[in-house]
């Protein structure tokens, strides 16, 4: 079986955000940028499929700067067998269709049965690219995936729903994206880390993967971004000592409430 | 010409509040705004769209949509939007309506925006306001004239409200649904009980229990609670991780973002992680024992106090003041 794990470098939430005014993209380089979380989930489930089913394959598959081999090092060291690279200056500023276009031309040149990531990146927060890119490549899509069993071709997943899930089930190949409720992910060994340095990695421009560079990025993105302004800070209000007894918290919050007219 | 589609969820009876809400934002961007019901029941639903000024209401109740996932929905919405003529679609921004929404704009290349706040016609166009960063940041955007526009709007962005149209025209659609529609099929749908709570997502009021809880007993106070103020319950995202209560419910980054009229916070310290779900909400009230917990910076009020001790006479407040 082969496994890739589309995987996306994004800033740390923790880490102030600073917008390029020019385009309105994210300034990757105003703050540290991480693997996405969400996509460790992916991997975690892929490499639980890796160690159950012999002769299983599992490559990570990023879209990004140069700089974001880093992030793909990261992801190789909770034990992939290699990875590739999309870089092309001209993907700079995609939105969820353009990067689908992007990272479905770098998948029609590779054979997998499961495209597994994460339901969302924690930048963006579209959860968009996953039925996108099952879409481009005609295939079918499990998303939002809490539970996933792989029984050879037969693909049963849990989707997660407000109150509980929808089973439903599909045949590979197939495109599954996964909530943070289907594993806990490890963390990568020290000899992982070691390995990630000599894994494989294949790095593809725009050229290679036969793709116009004026149907991608900022120019190609049929969504615009016009304006971006920075909400202001929330303001602490009243802080209220609590006399122990609890009595005295609960009536500062039913007042409130009362005075809020929420009561 | 119909100007815009509003993807209507429904009960088999009538527009889901959510779809109500979008019906009458769709009526204040266009003269012409037509309905698109799904699955059994929508017949049933129908003609109610008309009271939210939506003429026409298509329709399709085909089997195929809720035996299979997805896909049926999106050939659906292309074959309505094939005989409306309509070039935005309004959708409840919600992920499983996203799915569908994005194999539609993929397939005919157009441009989708989600967790839309505001909507407002400017030109040719319509501008959408979203929150981003967790709300750290406002941005305006849009979709290139001329390319098909999904927006997806959220819950309580608009307010609902009827016109007294007459009841709507009801087209059925007439859609094939290939190999392809089918190849996912659903096996079973699984509710736990809400306990009569509204959806996290759409409640106007949300009791969020964290770390400081101690154990997954403590949310039974938490429920009480949110019973007695008729709210949703929430999680933080160290509740769930400890499995103290569904990760379905956990606020933040890794779970779901809420802007209710009321986020109550007992025992969230209020990580940055988890403020990114919640900070855009009208009004914050925390209960920590830290008197230096985050949350406190963010909240429009804060009781510094042990939440064992301040609920239980809270709830006697609540029930009280609300009889």
């Amino acid at each position: 079986m082969r496994i890739i794990c589309p995987v996306k470098r994004v800033p740390d939430t923790a880490a102030e955000k600073r917008m390029n005014e020019a385009d309105w993209t994210v300034d990757r380089d105003a703050s540290d940028p991480i693997l996405n979380a969400n996509d460790e989930w992916g991997i975690e489930e892929a490499m639980r499929i890796k160690e159950r089913v012999d002769g299983t394959e599992v490559i990570a598959l990023c879209m990004g700067p140069e700089s974001a081999q880093q992030t793909i090092r990261k992801a190789l060291s909770y034990g992939l067998d290699g990875a590739i690279q999309v870089t092309d200056d001209a993907v700079a500023g995609s939105d969820a269709a353009a990067t689908a276009r992007v990272l479905a031309a770098a998948l029609a040149e590779e054979e997998f049965d499961l495209l597994i990531m994460g339901n969302q990146s924690s930048d963006a927060r579209t959860t968009l690219v996953p039925a996108m890119l099952a879409e481009l490549l005609d295939l079918p899509a499990l998303t939002f995936v809490k539970h996933l069993e792989v029984d050879g071709e037969r693909l049963l997943a849990h989707r997660e729903t407000p109150n509980g899930h929808v089973a439903v089930e599909t045949s590979a190949p197939a495109v599954v994206s996964v909530v943070e409720a289907i594993n806990e992910p490890r963390y990568p060994s020290f000899k992982g880390i070691m390995a990630a340095k000599k894994k494989p990695l294949e790095v593809k421009d725009l050229a290679a993967l036969g793709v116009d560079p004026a149907t991608v990025g900022h120019a190609g993105s049929a969504t615009q971004v016009l304006e971006v302004t920075p909400r202001p800070p929330r303001q602490a209000g009243a802080k209220v000592e609590d006399d122990g007894s609890g009595q005295a918290g609960a009536t500062a919050i039913a007042d409130w409430l009362a005075e809020q007219k929420l009561l | 010409m119909t100007d815009i589609l509003v993807l209507t969820d429904h009960d088999g009876a009538a527009p889901k509040k959510v779809a109500t809400q979008l019906l009458t934002a769709a009526r204040g961007l266009a003269d012409d705004a037509a309905a698109l019901l799904l699955g059994e029941g929508a017949q049933g639903a129908a003609e109610k769209v008309g009271a939210y000024g939506a003429a026409t209401a298509y329709v399709c109740d085909a089997p195929e949509v809720d035996a299979h996932d997805t896909e049926p929905k999106t050939a659906a919405l292309l074959a309505a939007l094939e005989a409306s003529g309509a070039s935005v679609v309004l959708y409840p921004a919600e992920p499983f309506a996203s799915d569908v929404v994005a194999r539609a704009a993929a397939r005919v290349g157009g441009g989708v925006i989600g967790d839309v706040s505001d909507l407002a016609r400017e030109g040719e166009g319509i501008v959408a306001t979203k929150q981003i960063f967790g709300g750290d940041m406002t941005s305006r955007c849009t979709v290139r004239p001329g390319l098909p526009a999904f927006l997806g709007v959220k819950p309580n962005a608009f307010a609902a409200s009827e016109v007294g149209g007459s009841p709507a025209d009801v087209v059925p659609l007439d859609v094939a649904f290939d190999e392809r529609a089918t190849r996912v099929r659903v096996v079973e749908v699984v509710e736990e009980s809400s306990g009569g709570r509204p959806e996290m997502t759409e409640a106007s009021m949300i009791v969020t229990g964290g770390r400081g809880l101690g154990d997954a007993e403590g949310f039974a106070l938490i429920e009480e609670l949110a019973d007695a103020l008729g709210a949703a319950v929430g999680a933080s995202r160290a509740a769930t991780d400890a499995g103290w209560y569904p990760h379905q419910h956990q606020i933040g980054q890794t779970g779901k973002t809420v802007a209710p009229q009321l986020y109550l916070g007992a025992g969230v310290s209020g990580a940055i992680q988890h403020r990114a779900g919640m900070q855009t909400s009208q009004r914050i009230i925390a209960i920590n024992k830290d008197p230096e917990a985050p949350i406190f910076s963010i909240a429009d009020l804060g009781v510094v106090g042990d939440l064992y001790k301040v609920i239980p006479p809270l709830i006697e407040e609540v029930r009280k003041r609300a009889s």
